[in-house]
């Protein structure tokens, strides 16, 4: 039986947490399937890499260790990616919707017509009844994202062509280690086979990259603002708020584009995916591709002005008036309460 | 020496007003139901082929776009941006293409028109928010791609110099020409409509638009060939059948729902500190917070 695979990718010298959420999620399509989990690593330097994806289900790790894999560029990746999958013939290979997953993933599926489908937010297995061809399908692997802006879900599978890919967005699925001691075989992929000199033409002359980026995701309380906070002066009550509260600060998109806070603190469709203990959103009025991100908490307080505003539609507490006005008496309260 | 520059440009429905006749029973996208409006991120790259067009002269800008006939808006749209001409690819055939089709097509098109020098699409259209079709038609055409473009510095010598924008950081990169770029919608904005071009295309129209009007305007388009829009068929453009449409399409649609909510039962609390001091304590005393 065909395996499933699982390209990952490397951040600041560790397997990047979308890998290990889609490694945790492919354990699964692969038990159900009766089928071996097997990850893929490219880059250079990559000394007992497959350490850190064992315990997460992986059977089989390729690795391919390069000068020309790191830093990244689309081309030599794609070329080995696409020989190994030749190869291998995986049915499913998936892939972070992550700015290198985003631009690796489409190169590979046209090289080899398999069609991909982007961002989902949920991958199952089913089988597929086409009465036009009178032809059955089992064991398809249904690729479930938001399409239109959110305002509906497509259930996407490609029948015929192999193998079946889909990236998927990080946070969106949980990651969980599957046995400490899962062990499995490591493969060296010989990248020269693949990688031909035309494939180094595109140059990075320049990179600057923000260490420690934010991870809003693993937080398990969040306060969020919205547009309604007014002014990037305003948002600094919401990391005084967190601060206290040991939270992290998120966003909508509508504050984001405002200038209020940084991208990768925006949660939604086109955001990270959270579902913290406590989400605190404030100011935000609740548009479908927000709360697509955050709507899986497990308690949700809204604060707004509007009593009607649609947010309070998944809220557990709705607080009815000026945000400015009301958090400095929950950092009040909470002081005075949690000592 | 000028460049050939092709902007690939979509008409996509308006995804922040969306009914509920929205899809169709098919699975595809009734888009007669929504307002067509120029795809967001293709109007930033067509301002990064314009800005080319302006530091080398002779360039020439050409928008492509697919899509069915009422696409020639995008088309007419560009004009009095300032791209130079444009085509339309318009087919039955066409229909009901993935991105992979999609991309086959546009690839398709791009050959017959040639000597190409810098393909440049939006990072993604925002109907399905794929960003796949750009590198799918580099793939196709064998070209090396640049994605997630914010500017691009200089095209000359054989050679693009470009910056990126990723998640985290910026990366400035250099690839041969010709190639595809994709840009982000953190790009500058596109200029307005041009007075001057808005009177001067106005007018511009396909073959297909031109068959009810009177000879006094085909007499116009006679003397004024830039009033053509180019309309290619499946028929202008050399393909493989096979890879078009739905049959080319890898992927199929199997289900379509509609999002629904799960009904929460809320609390509603007042402002005063009385009501949020009762919240806090709740809070704190069944272990969320602290
Ligand atoms: C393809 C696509 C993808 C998208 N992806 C995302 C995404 O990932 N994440 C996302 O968030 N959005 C996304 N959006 C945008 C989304 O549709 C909304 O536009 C956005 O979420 C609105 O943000 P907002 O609620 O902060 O702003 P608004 O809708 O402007 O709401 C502001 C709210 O603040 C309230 N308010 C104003 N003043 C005060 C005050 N003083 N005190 C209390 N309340 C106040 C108002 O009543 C209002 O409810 C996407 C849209 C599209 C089309
Ligand atoms: N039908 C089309 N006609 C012209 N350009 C297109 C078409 N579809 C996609 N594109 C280009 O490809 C980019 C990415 O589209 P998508 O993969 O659909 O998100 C768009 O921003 C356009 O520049």
């Amino acid at each position: 039986m065909n395996s499933v695979f699982v390209i990952c990718e490397i951040d600041e010298g560790k397997i990047a947490d979308v890998s290990l959420e889609l490694l945790t999620k492919g354990r699964t399509l692969s038990n159900t399937l009766g089928c071996k989990l097997e990850a893929v690593v490219l880059g250079h330097k990559l000394n007992g890499v497959e350490e850190e994806l064992f315990p997460y289900g992986a059977d089989v790790v390729h690795i391919g260790d390069d000068k020309r894999l790191d830093p990244y560029t689309t081309l030599p990746h794609t070329s080995v990616i696409t020989g190994l999958f030749e190869n291998e013939k995986p049915q499913i290979g998936l892939l972070g919707a992550t700015p290198l997953g985003r631009d690796l993933g489409p190169r590979v599926s046209s090289a080899l017509k398999s069609g991909l489908t982007a961002d989902c937010t949920a991958l199952e297995i089913g089988d597929h009844e086409d009465k036009k061809e009178k032809k059955s399908y089992k064991n398809l692997l249904y690729q479930i994202r938001p399409a239109f802006g959110g305002n509906i879900v497509a259930t996407i599978i490609n029948p015929d062509c192999r193998p079946q890919m889909a990236t998927v967005r990080e946070g969106v699925m949980k990651k969980e280690i599957y046995s400490p001691t899962h062990k499995g075989e490591v493969k060296t992929i010989d990248v020269n086979k693949f990688i031909k000199p035309e494939d180094t033409v595109v140059k990075v002359i320049e990179r600057h990259m923000e260490k420690g980026r934010v991870n809003i995701k693993n937080s398990s309380v969040i306060v969020s603002g919205g547009y309604g906070m007014g002014s990037k002066e305003n948002f600094e009550a919401l990391y005084e708020l967190a601060d206290v509260l040991g939270a992290e600060v998120g966003a909508s998109r509508a504050a984001v584009d405002a200038g209020f806070a940084p991208h990768d603190r925006q949660v939604g469709q086109t955001g990270v995916t959270v579902r913290p203990k406590l989400y605190i959103a404030c100011g935000i009025s609740g548009q479908i591709q927000h709360t697509a991100g955050m709507e899986e908490s497990a308690m949700v307080i809204a604060i707004n002005n509007d009593s009607a505003a649609p947010i309070n539609k998944v809220a557990d507490y709705v607080i009815t008036g000026d945000v400015m006005d009301i958090i400095p008496k929950m950092i009040k309260s909470y002081k005075k309460n949690s000592k | 020496m000028g460049l050939k520059i092709i902007v690939l440009a979509k008409q996509v429905p308006d995804t922040r007003n969306v009914g509920k006749d929205a899809m169709k029973a098919d699975g595809t996208v009734n888009r007669a139901a929504l307002e067509a409006i120029f795809n967001p991120e293709d109007m930033n790259a067509l301002e990064q082929a314009l800005r080319l067009k302006e530091k080398y002269k002779g360039s020439k800008v050409t928008l492509l776009t697919m899509g069915p006939g009422r696409a020639a808006d995008i088309i007419r749209e560009g004009l009095f941006r300032g791209a130079d001409d444009g085509v339309l690819l318009t087919d039955r055939a066409f229909a009901g293409s993935d991105t992979l089709a999609t991309s086959y097509a546009i690839s398709c098109a791009i050959n017959k028109i040639k000597e190409v020098d810098i393909i440049v699409a939006g990072r993604q259209a925002i109907d399905g928010d794929t960003a796949q079709v750009g590198p799918q038609v580099a793939d196709k055409m064998n070209l090396p791609q640049v994605t997630y473009a914010e500017e691009i510095y200089s095209a000359e010598k054989g050679k693009i110099v470009v910056k990126r924008r990723l998640d985290r950081g910026v990366e400035k990169v250099e690839a041969p020409l010709p190639c595809v770029v994709t840009v982000n919608g953190s790009a500058p904005a596109c200029r307005p409509r041009a007075a001057k071009l808005l009177m001067k295309y106005k007018h511009a129209k396909t073959i297909s638009e031109r068959q009810n009007e009177s000879e006094d305007y085909l007499n116009l388009v006679n003397d004024r060939p830039y009033l053509n829009i180019n309309e290619w068929t499946v028929n202008d453009v050399e393909t493989d059948d096979n890879m078009l449409g739905l049959s080319g399409s890898p992927t199929k649609v199997k289900k379509i729902e509609n999002v629904v909510f799960q009904a929460k039962e809320t609390k509603v609390l007042s402002d005063n500190e009385g009501d949020i001091d009762e919240l806090i304590k709740e809070l704190i005393d069944n272990h969320t917070l602290g």
